[in-house]
């Protein structure tokens, strides 16, 4: 069931093997807006993202995280994802002998349910998003990121992006190792799936928001929001590094 | 249904049993006499009764192989076995005029289905002789010769006498010994020079009654430059004791003959799987053994291609499946005695819930074989840290001009893969069906769709209730 696609995150405290990663976060993306979430190595932004996932390492020590008011965080993965959570992996994983066309089309149906598409009409949507993000037929041939180049990994990602049709995407370090072109096509079906879904783009680099507009720019350090503005707030980071925010957040 | 119960039919689903309406059956226990009259109620020739006791006094003067698993090979009590069980009145061309119950298995099983969607004909073995059997009138028309084994002696004694224990002597092993001792249905295949067999044929073993011997002998012999599809599948009932399945397959491929032999062995986990399968092949022939063992409580077989003729081609692609109490002890043999000939070796292995899984491969290249090529890949996947596997792979190469090629793997299913699977909207279990089924599918893509399909259900299944 589709709902309004409020992702509502309060005071999210989570740890890994008893190391306290993010420290309270407040975070409300709400459908047709694009966040994005900057932050250092090491801040807790992948973290964020896997915890909304549901990703079985981390701890959650307090807080919440809401769809829509319900609570998703005694919720598996899988039935988070077909409430239509979506997360586009910085690192996604190869399973040999599973083909990139059945793989999507089961995964159209687990997530999409009653509402996914006949063979006919899957075959339609899928040939226009690959078509929009310039990928060969033959990809679909080819195993699930097995031996994929970290360019194929994430047009792959994003054509999932494209066909599971989520409320909300949380997309980690989608632009990272893509040269210019493969960064404008991905973009492209990023900015298909906004319409219709909560964004959060985690990144290291202005540039992929010159393609996705944001509407929010947040900060993280050392697992806190310390700073949330317009787009400029990208800029400003481009120009002047983190160091500034930090001598804000420690005070 | 009663905890143990569960514990011995689990979620196999060919595990039913239906009545045992014998016509004709053996006391328990081999005996000299009982191979006697094996031959004797089937009218053999008296060659076939002297080769069964020659085989008979082999099989017993033979001890049990020392290797494999050994443990469970001694534990196998040849005295509880029923040699011989007749269950309908012959083998009919009809389904209509097999007794209804054992139709009804059939059914279940969706071989009559299958006959007249894809294949070019059936037989189907149920206990110890074939109850049906049918071709399609082309092939028929075009010489190719689609017989029970039984019926091959009976019709070809000329062809069986010839080709009869020349790829597998009785005396290879212990069990070639004994299902040539008492050996009982199976099937006799001739395709003559130049006929190409464009759809499969398939055998189908069932074994009802309890503590039973199933021993098919299967002979296939393809003439030059002529080719087939032959598959085969097994099931039998889940019970708490014994049976025991010990074929022989034999497979002459001539001069450019091109043959397939595929196998889906879903015996259920009481059944002792010991099986020889051998094929010689000629020059520029091609033998594919397509293998997968899913069932059993020990399989021991390795299907084997002696490369005789110059330029021919072995491939053998197999799985198996090990699940709680089972051990699947297979592999490949290939003998390369020509120039020019070459191999290649595919295995996949996965155990589960404390199942083993071994490969156990030979390759020999004979000192005049010139420029043989030798490709062997095993892959195992281990699912939980109580299952093993082990491989005892041999290359003997006398040749140096011989280029072989050999990987092994063993991996793990790593947690991340399957929450990558599960974010993508797949429950844990549909995420380890996914990742078990993409291991399998370079096995898979080489069966015909419907097997596949089957396959990839089965190992869902497996997958079931089985994740803490």
């Amino acid at each position: 069931m589709r709902g309004n696609g409020i992702l509502e995150i309060h005071d999210l405290h989570a740890s890994i093997q008893g190391e306290k990663i993010l420290k309270g976060i407040n975070l409300i993306l709400k459908k047709g807006e694009v966040h994005a979430l900057m932050g250092r190595n090491g801040s807790g932004k992948s973290t964020l993202a896997k915890v909304i996932m549901g990703h079985p390492d981390y701890e959650v020590t307090s807080g919440t995280i809401t769809l829509d008011g319900q609570n998703i965080l005694e919720m598996e993965p899988w039935k988070r994802a077909r409430l239509g959570v979506f997360m586009s992996f910085q690192y996604p994983q190869a399973v040999p002998g599973l083909q990139v066309g059945n793989f999507l089309r089961k995964s159209v149906q687990a997530i999409r349910g009653e509402n996914a598409p006949n063979a006919r009409e899957f075959r339609k949507e899928l040939n226009a998003c690959m078509e929009k993000l310039d990928v060969d037929k033959k990809f679909l041939g080819r195993y699930v990121n097995d031996g994929f180049s970290g360019g194929e990994k994430k047009r792959l990602e994003i054509l999932q992006l494209m066909l599971l049709q989520p409320q909300i995407a949380i997309l980690d370090e989608t632009d990272s190792g893509l040269d210019i072109d493969a960064l404008r096509t991905v973009s492209t079906g990023i900015n298909a799936s906004v319409d219709n879904a909560a964004c959060l783009i985690i990144t290291h680099y202005q540039r992929i928001l010159d393609h996705v507009n944001p509407n929010f720019v947040h900060v993280l350090i050392d697992g806190k929001i310390v700073a949330t503005d317009g787009p400029e707030l990208a800029t400003k980071l481009e120009e002047r590094g983190y160091d500034w925010l930090e001598e804000g957040a420690s005070e | 249904m009663s905890n143990d119960a569960r514990d011995v039919v689990g979620d196999y689903k060919a595990g039913w049993h239906d009545p045992e309406n014998a016509t004709i059956r053996f006391d328990n226990g081999l005996s000299e006499q009982v191979v006697r009259d094996i031959s004797e109620l089937k009218n053999e020739p008296k060659w076939m009764t002297d080769l069964r006791v020659k085989s008979y006094h082999h099989f017993v003067n033979q001890p049990m192989p020392t290797w494999g698993n050994s443990e469970i090979l001694n534990n196998i009590d040849f005295d509880a076995v029923t040699y011989f069980l007749r269950s309908g009145k012959g083998t009919e061309r009809d389904w209509d005029d097999v007794p209804e119950d054992i139709k009804r298995t059939f059914d279940r099983l969706g071989i009559p289905e299958a006959e007249q969607k894809w294949l070019g004909g059936v037989t189907a073995q149920y206990e110890s002789e074939a109850v049906y059997h049918s071709i399609r009138e082309d092939l028929e028309s075009q010489g190719v010769i689609f017989l029970d084994m039984d019926r091959g002696l009976k019709e070809h004694e000329d062809i069986v006498k010839q080709y009869f224990c020349s790829v597998v002597p009785y005396q290879d092993n212990k069990f070639s010994a004994l299902n040539t001792a008492v050996w009982s249905g199976g099937s006799f295949i001739y395709v003559p020079k130049g006929v190409s067999v464009e759809m499969p044929v398939q055998a189908y073993f069932r074994i009802n009654a309890k503590n039973m011997g199933q021993f098919e002998r299967t002979l296939i012999i393809v003439d030059e430059g002529a080719s087939i599809h032959y598959v085969e599948g097994c099931t039998a009932p889940a019970y708490s004791t014994e049976s025991l399945h010990s074929a022989v397959v034999e497979i002459i491929a001539h001069k450019g003959a091109k043959i397939r032999y595929s196998t889906v062995q879903n015996w259920s986990t009481n059944v002792y799987n010991l099986v020889t399968k051998r094929a010689l092949a000629y020059e520029n022939a091609t033998v594919e053994w397509v293998d997968g063992n899913i069932g059993s409580k020990l399989t021991m077989k390795y299907p084997a291609v002696i490369l005789k003729g110059e330029g021919s081609h072995a491939e053998v692609i197999s799985v198996a499946y090990s699940g709680k109490g089972q051990h699947q002890d297979a592999g490949a043999k290939v003998h390369h005695l020509a120039s020019n000939t070459t191999s290649k070796i595919l295995s996949k292995s996965i155990s589960k819930d404390g199942g083993r899984g071994s490969y156990r491969g030979l390759i020999q290249v004979a000192n005049k074989a010139e420029n043989c090529r030798v490709n062997v890949v095993c892959d195992a996947l281990i699912l939980d840290d109580e299952s093993q596997s082990d491989t005892y792979p041999t290359m003997e190469v006398s040749n140096s001009t011989c280029r072989s090629e050999h990987e092994a793997s063993v991996s793990k299913v790593s947690d991340e893969q399957v929450f990558y699977l599960m974010s993508r909207g797949h429950t844990e279990e549909e995420a380890m069906a996914l990742i078990v089924n993409g291991f399998f599918e370079p096995f898979t893509r080489e069966l015909p769709m419907e097997y596949a399909v089957e396959l990839n259900k089965l190992m869902a299944l497996e997958m079931e209730g089985s994740i803490g």
